[in-house]
């Protein structure tokens, strides 16, 4: 129990951000934070050992995670498997750099509502992709099991939100020219 | 190489995992494209400014009261 109890502490705050990146709402992230690791302590057993405990404990959060999206979206498709077909994110289109350091023109506040923001804008899969690879740190072929996705469509899903996240970035903080605020 | 041959392979070159000779493909091309270089750089910038702010931070209070839930009811077999 007091090993449970630690892993409990290990990985409660990872396990919340997936939960918040997919539903969007706190009080659902809260509720996937308690039932993951409820259902992760039941299924002890059947954990095989064989892939992290940390990816088996994020799967049941993303699928946790996705039910309680779909209650609140009833109707609406949702589903981390469509394949989204953007324009955006193929060829950039904002070739304007950036100043340096570009975060220190934003209090902590204003930069932190600039990223939510601009993460929420894309679609399911890409946000979860990059979130689980680039922020948490996963491999593409964890991520890939996590999500039950193909190594090739990890790897499309991160480019494409790589691009588009930096895209929308730009907006905030490309270079000023002379006279601009 | 192109540039979109160059943006194909942009995430391995930001991953470190290329062979040494696409490597250095790509690094010529980069000498002559800005386009490219800026590219590569704002989203290396991209992918740091996401690593380094918390965005959902779970409050103390939250989480202490999420613990002795989750803790209770192991307890009790869940």
């Amino acid at each position: 129990m007091q090993a449970f109890e630690t892993l409990v502490r290990k990985y409660d705050r990872q396990i919340f951000r997936i939960a918040q990146h997919i539903t969007q709402n706190r009080e659902d992230a809260q509720d996937v934070v308690q039932d993951a690791f409820l259902k992760a302590y039941e299924k002890l057993d059947q954990f095989q050992g064989n892939s992290k405990f940390y990816t088996w404990l994020v799967r049941i959060a993303v699928n946790e995670s996705l039910m309680r999206l779909r209650k609140r979206r009833t109707g609406k498709m949702v589903s981390i498997d469509e394949d989204v077909e953007t324009e955006e994110g193929s060829v950039p289109r904002d070739l304007a750099d950036w100043s340096p350091n570009p975060e220190q023109n934003y209090t902590q506040t204003e930069l932190a509502e600039i990223l939510r923001k601009t993460i929420q804008g894309l679609p399911l899969g890409f946000r979860v992709v990059f979130q689980l690879r680039d922020v948490e740190g996963m491999s593409t072929e964890e991520t890939a099991e996590t999500l039950g996705l193909s190594v090739p469509a990890v790897k499309s899903r991160l480019l494409r939100a790589r691009l588009q996240l930096r895209e929308r970035l730009s907006r905030y903080f490309r270079r000023k020219k002379a006279g601009e605020r | 190489m192109t540039c979109t041959e160059f943006i194909a392979k942009l995430d391995e070159l930001i991953d470190g995992s290329l062979a040494s000779e696409v490597r250095t493909h790509m690094e010529e091309h980069l000498r002559g494209c800005d386009h490219c270089e800026v590219t590569l750089n704002t989203t290396r910038k991209t992918i740091e400014i996401y690593r380094s702010n918390e965005l959902y931070e779970l409050p103390t209070s939250v989480r202490d009261r999420l613990h002795a839930a989750i803790m209770a009811r192991c307890k009790k077999g869940c």
